[in-house]
């Protein structure tokens, strides 16, 4: 089963001062955990792909006539935006869950758990076999 | 075992294509059976031996390929054709190493872009298979034959013959085939974090297309300057990130770490080019990478004589990115004010780039300026799209933060 895990700006409990106000001592510690967690995964078969996604973000919208409407979105200081996913293919949902609530655990500024929301979504598959 | 095959096929790809091409003048078709005959290689091979005349085995194999492949069209079209049974005609006696060029000079033809002339460039002159392509670009299979495919039918349509260019278009398409080369070099350089190790082989392989291009354009300076950049770039590579793959910026990169051998090679490339007389752009790189790569702490760096190169290079290229670099060098020399000054009419060349906004911050700091530094720092760091290079931005932003 293969699962979407996104991760959003939106502050947790431990997010919401920006990562540049951090010590770099911080940064660090975030960013091993990060790579850490993704080279657990990968050593235990179930990572698919884990990508950062460049800010900022440009929303295209069809006008419903003839032209596209572009709106450039909001900075990583506001709330909702996409800033990473990790898709990883796993053995049942509460794996994902699992996977999903130690990156929510990430530390953050001081070391504390950032408690970012992971948003879990199962990706959908071909019909199965009819037997 | 199985890495000398390896290598031996991938240096046999172009003198195959080559020679299959020249039988039967179909690049299309023939890029498709060489690259079948590969395969088969590389399956039985390790298994049976490496046959005597290696080369002879892949040209038979692919011909064979392409003669069934003809026949079963013939007979879907229900048409009988001569040229089915018809046997190939004798391939002309012509040196490997002109193939080899022919199919440079194709693949990086301008008429394609430049995502498929790297592709084409990658299979079919450096023998790598469609999936050791996608995966080091990072995407699907089906997505890079697409591509490949579409490359082969651009030059079908353009009617492009499989022969050198005549004198008059020559160095244009030298200048061509150097830019993909250099590109493929940049995808595995630049690589992002977790990916490097395909990456790394990227720029491997961009290594030695160059070695094999400057094999068959000996005489050409520019040639000898993009493999010399090229080695005392990479030179650099074991010093540029740590053990996590976060990026160290060049100052204090540990040059104990950095490839003696490729910088003497390159320093050597570089320095016999520059003596043959007309100087190009890559031969300026090179040249400013050999001046960073001599010195053996970054306080030794002969900036002067950097900044002086990198003028040259503004007035030969007009690249803005070449301003940005001078801009450093002129702050190392003559102050970061001067710097500074440089970067000014640059925000209408490259508005918003990341890399204006971080070359200010550096040198923001360098002049005291804390707050302004900071901001920009953090402006770089929202605007890169690398993410080791916007760990390492907002780190400077949080460095500069709690002093």
């Amino acid at each position: 089963m293969k699962f979407l895990l996104l991760q959003n700006y939106q502050g947790g409990a431990g997010c919401d001062v920006p990562m540049d106000q951090w010590s770099p001592a911080d940064i660090k510690a975030h960013i091993d955990f990060q790579l850490t967690l993704n080279q657990e995964l990968l050593d235990k078969g179930e990572l698919v792909d884990a990508q950062g996604l460049a800010a900022p973000a440009t929303f295209v919208t069809f006008d419903g006539v003839g032209s596209p409407v572009v709106t450039d979105g909001p900075f990583p200081e506001s709330k909702e935006l996409l800033a990473g996913y990790r898709m990883v293919d796993v053995e049942s949902a509460e794996r994902a869950i699992e996977i999903a609530a130690r990156a929510s655990a990430a530390p953050g500024q001081h070391g504390v758990p950032i408690q970012q929301p992971i948003e879990v979504r199962q990706v959908m598959t071909a019909p199965s076999i009819d037997l | 075992m199985t890495v000398p095959i390896e290598d031996l096929l991938r240096e046999l790809a172009p003198q195959v294509l080559g020679a299959v091409v020249r039988r039967f003048g179909d690049f299309e078709s023939a890029e498709d059976a060489v690259q079948e005959a590969l395969l088969a290689a590389a399956r039985h091979w390790p298994v049976d031996g490496v046959p005597e005349a290696p080369r002879g085995w892949l040209i038979q194999t692919a011909v064979r390929r392409m003669t069934d492949q003809l026949r079963s069209d013939t007979a879907r079209r229900r048409r009988e054709d001569v040229a089915a049974q018809r046997e190939p005609p004798p391939a002309p006696d012509v040196p490997d190493q002109d193939d080899t060029l022919v199919l440079l000079f194709l693949c990086c033809h301008p008429a394609l872009t430049p995502a498929s002339a790297i592709a084409l460039t990658l299979r079919a002159v450096g023998g790598l298979t469609t999936a050791e392509i996608a995966n080091a670009f990072l995407v699907p299979e089906p997505t890079m034959a697409q591509r490949i495919s579409r490359a082969r039918q651009k030059i079908r349509a353009s009617g492009l013959s499989f022969g050198l260019p005549g004198p008059d278009e020559r160095a244009a398409r030298v200048r061509s085939v150097l830019r993909v080369l250099y590109l493929i070099f940049n995808e595995g350089y630049t690589s992002s974090a977790g990916r490097d190790l395909h990456r790394t082989e990227l720029s491997g392989e961009a290594i030695r297309l160059a070695r094999l291009a400057h094999r068959v354009l000996p005489d050409d300076p520019e040639v000898a300057g993009l493999l010399a950049l090229m080695l005392l770039t990479d030179a650099r590579r074991p010093a540029r990130t740590d053990e996590r793959g976060e990026l160290i910026p060049l100052s204090e990169q540990d040059r104990t770490r950095w490839d003696a051998a490729l910088i003497h090679e390159g320093t050597e490339l570089i320095m016999g080019a520059v003596a043959r007389g007309t100087v190009g752009e890559y031969q300026l790189q090179a040249a400013i990478a050999a001046l960073h790569d001599d010195a053996k702490q970054a306080s030794d760096t002969d900036w002067p004589q950097i900044l002086g190169m990198y003028g040259l290079l503004a007035r030969m290229t007009g690249n803005p990115m070449v301003t940005l670099n001078q801009a450093v060098a002129a702050a190392m020399v003559h102050g970061p004010a001067a710097g500074l000054e440089m970067l000014a009419p640059l925000d209408e060349q490259l508005p918003g780039h990341y890399r204006l906004a971080a070359v200010r911050a550096h040198l923001y700091e360098m002049a005291g300026d804390i707050e302004t530094a900071k901001a920009h720092y953090r402006t770089a760091a929202n605007r890169t799209t690398s993410e080791p290079e916007r760990h390492y931005l907002t780190t400077q932003a949080a460095r500069l933060h709690i002093r």
